[in-house]
């Protein structure tokens, strides 16, 4: 027997594999169906699941009446006596939220509040990023570790620590009037600078990281080259650096500014009666006033408000060809 | 212009009297304990296309790095027309580098890749567009000016990577394996283009590479690094005829090395004692003393192969041809000597032979004496 393979058995084997994987595939086309669409089919169940019918029960509470019942509002439909079907959905919800000034004011603070939050969020964490994703190799994953790290602890106990630091006789004050900076205490606490404050230090990681991973992709030899032709550091950061790391700048302001329009327990813990923030509106809609039907549109005009903008942000970076 | 005068003019390093360009003295770089480049004295004249030649991790890129400002020397100094470079950083220094990846800037077309010199300078926009135009037009690129680099082939990407390189009018052009990213074909035809483009603009250009074909083709002069030290400098001619070393000998083209001793050196010949091919007469070589050890080196083209007796040769050796490789212009022999040692041999294949010589055939093979390079180290 030679030692090497006999040709004729590996085209057999060949034939076996070929016959097999036909197999497969002729299961799949009885079921129509192809491996692609299997794949993806499963994430798209995902988002049907949990978002896309969340989605449409919240929309169909938003057009029904409140009502002393459970669940407590009208139903969508009912029969008239003549068998008839009546759809009742009415748009008096939106009506009623663009007539009242308490929502189209919490609305625009709570845009505002995210807004600067995700700009300081922003300015603190680009730094950290660029610092983070230029050390050298063992140095950079304990500093990416320490950005992460936070997430260990309990949210909640983070925002209450922030109390421990603003409040009338918490660390801020005591050292500064230790220092003889101040004679009276501050007014940090209950006040939308706290709020600002606990945004910007919860959400940071959410900007740093997205940051890094933008930032430790850029190539060396771009900055080199940049040198070269004549550029300085600044000039070099701002032609090539910055615009190279749009997209993760995107990337992280969204990640602060999304949820921070909808921010509670920031707000709820660290902010006074004058913060007004649309969570906290939808929250006394839904479990002071049990008006189900104006915290479901409360929400709806919320999403619109935040997807209408991701919408043209995503076609805005497609036309600058910068969407990786 | 005539001719002598041409030859003089563009060999400045054979004129004792001319003033180096670029004048590099002492230069090392340590990283650690590691020494990338150790000692390099290189002096290069103006308009030259210099090559700086060795296998990967010699050195030659730290060199460049170091010419360009990137890396700060260890020892040493560069001195580029008469001006100290120790304390100018890369943004000020007259020099430019085209990157061996390109380097280009993805978020620019190539029109503001090739403008982003000039625009630093402090350049007018609309001038600075005119002076792109030209360049692009230089490397043949007129009609992509719009394009972002990711929309272009490896060969346009290093155009522009050129022309951007260029624009600048740079004093010293530096080239970090220019060609290595093309494929063999594009690369033979990019030598040539590179060479009109230097000549046109008369630049002078500092080009590294690991291909001797290259360093062969495009340079006036090489300087053959290995170990963080240069070697040989000399014209490709020179490097390949009389390689200083057996490393050097070995990285230019394909060479036998035959280790031997000096026996006599008489007249306008020497003879080298060798185990592996019996007495061997070569040119004499000076500063040689009888019983040294030398090497011969021998290119395998220099080895001639006949089927009959050549007359009047002074090495002669009856060989077996072991092996045959046909390659279209040449066929590449490999033949043992009596002794058992093979020997690299090649025969241009000038004529349409109908019977060339093949495999086991018993042959003569014979050389000049002056085809032998003696080596002492």
């Amino acid at each position: 027997m030679s030692a090497r393979p006999d040709p004729g058995a590996d085209a057999a084997g060949l034939g076996a594999r070929a016959v097999r994987r036909g197999r497969t595939a002729r299961l799949l086309a009885a079921l129509g169906l192809s491996g692609r669409t299997l794949v993806i089919a499963v994430p798209m169940l995902w988002l049907l699941v949990f978002f896309l019918v969340p989605f449409f029960v919240l929309g169909r509470i938003s057009l029904a009446e409140v009502m002393i019942a459970r669940p407590p509002y009208s139903p969508l439909w009912d029969r008239a006596a003549d068998g008839t079907l009546n759809i009742i959905a009415s748009l008096d919800n939106y009506r009623f939220l663009l007539a009242d000034a308490l929502y189209r004011n919490a609305y625009l603070s709570s845009i505002g509040i995210a807004f600067t939050s995700t700009v300081f969020a922003l300015l603190i964490g680009y730094p950290i990023a660029y610092y983070v994703a230029r050390s050298p190799e063992p140095r950079r994953t304990i500093l990416l570790l320490l950005v992460i790290l936070p997430f260990w602890t309990s949210f909640l106990l983070r925002v209450y620590a922030w109390i421990g630091f603003l409040q009338r006789e918490g660390l801020i004050n005591s050292t500064l009037m230790m220092l003889g900076v101040i004679d009276t205490p501050l007014v940090l606490m209950q006040t939308t600078l706290a709020v600002q404050i606990g945004i910007v230090y919860t959400y940071l990681p959410f900007m740093i990281l997205p940051l890094y991973a933008n930032l430790v992709k850029l190539d060396d030899q771009l900055l080199e080259a940049s040198a070269d032709l004549g550029a300085g550091p600044v000039t070099t950061f701002l032609t090539v650096t910055l615009p190279l790391s749009v997209p993760g700048i995107i990337a992280g302001c969204m990640l602060v500014f999304i949820p921070a329009i909808g921010e509670y327990v920031i707000p709820a813990l660290l902010g006074g009666p004058d913060t007004l923030m649309i969570g906290r509106v939808l929250w006394d809609e839904f479990f002071s006033s049990r008006d189900w039907p104006v915290a479901a549109s409360v929400a709806i005009v919320m999403l619109f408000l935040v997807v209408a903008p991701i919408m043209w942000l995503q076609s805005w970076l497609d036309r600058r060809g910068l969407n990786q | 212009m005539t001719d002598t005068r041409l030859a003089a003019d563009t060999r400045p390093w054979r004129d004792a009297q001319a003033r180096p360009f670029i004048s590099i003295r002492g230069l090392s770089k340590r990283f650690g304990d590691f020494t990338a480049v150790d000692t390099v004295d290189l002096d290069i004249y103006r308009g030259e296309l210099f090559c700086l030649l060795g296998a990967s991790g010699c050195g030659k890129s730290t060199l460049l790095r170091m010419l360009a400002g990137f890396e700060k020397p260890s020892e040493g100094t560069v001195t580029i027309d008469g001006q100290d470079m120790s304390s100018v950083p890369p943004h000020r220094r007259p020099t430019n580098m085209m990157f061996q990846s390109y380097a280009l800037f993805p978020h620019m077309t190539v029109e503001r890749n090739v403008a982003y010199g000039l625009l630093r300078e402090g350049m007018r926009k609309a001038d600075a567009m005119e002076r792109v135009a030209e360049m692009l037009k230089l490397v043949k690129l007129g009609h992509l000016a719009r394009r972002k680099p990711d929309q272009l082939s490896g060969g346009q990407r290093q155009r522009v990577a050129l022309a951007r390189a260029l624009i600048k009018q740079p004093k010293l052009l530096l080239l970090d394996e220019p060609l290595g990213a093309l494929d063999k074909k594009l690369r033979e035809e990019t030598q040539f283009e590179l060479i009109r483009i230097q000549e046109t603009l008369g630049v002078t250009f500092i080009v590294v590479t690991h291909d001797q074909d290259e360093a062969m083709t495009l340079s006036t002069r090489i300087g053959v690094m290995s170990e963080g030290e240069i070697v040989q400098i000399g014209e490709p001619r020179e490097i390949y005829e009389t390689p200083a070393t057996r490393h050097v000998a070995d990285f230019i083209g394909s060479v036998n090395l035959i280790e031997g001793r000096v026996d006599v050196a008489a007249g306008d010949q020497m003879r080298i004692d060798t185990r592996e091919a019996g007495p061997v007469l070569v040119s004499p070589r000076a500063g040689l003393s009888r019983g040294q050890t030398v090497w011969i080196a021998l290119r395998p083209e220099r080895i001639a192969l006949s089927r009959s007796k050549p007359e009047g040769t002074a090495n002669l050796h009856r060989v077996t041809v072991e092996d045959m490789g046909y390659m279209g212009y040449l066929s590449s022999y490999r033949i043992r000597l009596p002794s058992g040692r093979l020997l690299r041999a090649s025969q241009s294949n000038r004529l349409r032979d109908e019977d060339p010589i093949s495999w086991d055939e018993e042959v003569w093979a014979s050389w000049q004496p002056m085809a032998c390079r003696v080596l002492t180290e």
